[in-house]
């Protein structure tokens, strides 16, 4: 298993860990994730399926009630592939708001598009990207949509007209 | 030499019906196919359906040379001003069928990313409804759209077609002055427009 070998090289790297039928998945700490890229790249993790990322609220990382709010707001996410033995491994990066992310675009061809995309949606920045610009929404489009404070509706008024379902982070649920 | 009536070989009418005949079974149809209704159109165009009985045979995709658009799917607000230009483009007189209830309406997808019914950016002539609509309903939402043609006097659409192009121009001018792209001017309109209670901004 790929998690054990990386343990054994860089001990501490992995925050958390998480393996069940093939869907090995690691937490690591942002300064120690390009030395984790760079020993599975040379194990054979050579093809990068996909970056996303998961918002875990506005309210993530200002402390509150202990394991109720997550310590970072932003999780990045990355899912690679072995070429050679064909194991997968996704891997899980804390940001915290405001923060930004080594790119990969150097490591890897697909994380151009990918990386734009993360940005575009949720606005975390990639360090080195060679053209960080917005890919899905138009340049001077206000906001990062996927973000848990943006409003459903993006403030459209025609969205909101005889429907309950506009965000509201009080009432988390639609129609309320 | 057999004898010739008059009444044989001459009908009195008006210039409108003569003209809206020939308007009406000879459409010129151009697909803006987005998306699953794209799909139904295909197979309206196709033999089984067979589309051009209606007289809407040539199907163009440069709008230079087509009379009817046919929005087939989901417009998002960033493809709104593409559509505004494609039907700026097109010749006139022309007509738009909104074919699906996300050209309609926005239909399910009530987020910041689609526009709420293409009415909004474009005059519309007939609202098909389906999600996608078969076949049939298209083709019956054409035969609507030819009913309404051959009702229509001569000069009926210029008003309809200058307002457009006032706001066409407006959209151009907002453009320049506030150095923003196509995509946001046109947002800003229709939030603009919705805001003050109206729904469209054309």
């Amino acid at each position: 298993m790929v998690i054990e070998r990386i343990e054994a090289k860089l001990p501490g790297a992995i925050l958390d860990r998480h393996a069940f039928r093939g869907d090995a998945t690691i937490t690591v700490s942002g300064p120690r994730f390009l030395e984790v890229v760079d020993f599975i790249f040379a194990e054979g993790f050579q093809l990068l399926l996909d970056v996303t990322a998961v918002d875990q609220g506005p309210a993530a990382g200002s402390g509150g009630a202990c394991g109720e709010t997550p310590e970072y707001r932003f999780e990045v996410v990355y899912h690679l592939l072995n070429l050679v033995n064909q194991e997968r491994l996704r891997i899980k990066v804390p940001v915290a708001d405001g923060a930004s992310q080594p790119s990969l675009t150097g490591r890897f061809k697909s994380a151009d598009w990918a990386e734009r995309e993360v940005y575009d949606l949720f606005g975390i920045p990639f360090e080195g990207h060679p053209n960080l610009t917005r890919l899905l929404m138009w340049e001077d489009f206000p906001g990062h949509p996927l973000r848990k404070d943006f409003p459903l509706d993006g403030g459209d008024v025609f969205c909101s007209q005889d429907i309950g379902a506009s965000f509201d982070p009080e009432a988390r649920s639609l129609n309320a | 030499m057999a004898d010739l009536r008059l009444d044989d070989s001459v009908m009195t009418t008006r210039l409108d019906s003569v003209v809206n005949w020939a308007r009406k079974n000879s459409l010129w149809p151009l697909p803006f196919g987005t998306a699953c209704c794209a799909i139904e159109f295909m197979s309206m165009m196709a033999s089984r359906y067979d589309f051009s009985r209606f007289g809407a045979e040539a199907l163009r995709f440069s709008p230079r040379q087509s009379d009817m658009l046919l929005v087939l799917g989901t417009v998002t607000n960033k493809q709104a001003p593409v559509l505004r230009q494609i039907y700026a483009q097109m010749a006139e007189p022309k007509w738009v069928v909104a074919v699906g209830v996300c050209a309609s309406s926005g239909g399910m997808y009530r987020t910041y990313a689609t526009l709420q019914g293409i009415d909004r950016v474009v005059p519309v002539d007939v609202y098909v409804p389906g999600c996608p609509p078969r076949p049939e309903t298209m083709i019956y939402g054409v035969m609507e759209l030819q009913k309404k043609i051959s009702r229509e006097s001569l000069s009926m659409r210029k008003e309809h077609i200058e307002r457009f192009y006032a706001s066409l121009a407006r959209q151009e001018e907002l453009q320049k002055a506030r150095g923003l792209s196509s995509y946001q001017v046109v947002r800003e309109m229709v939030l603009e427009a919705g805001a003050q209670g109206e729904q469209q901004i054309w």
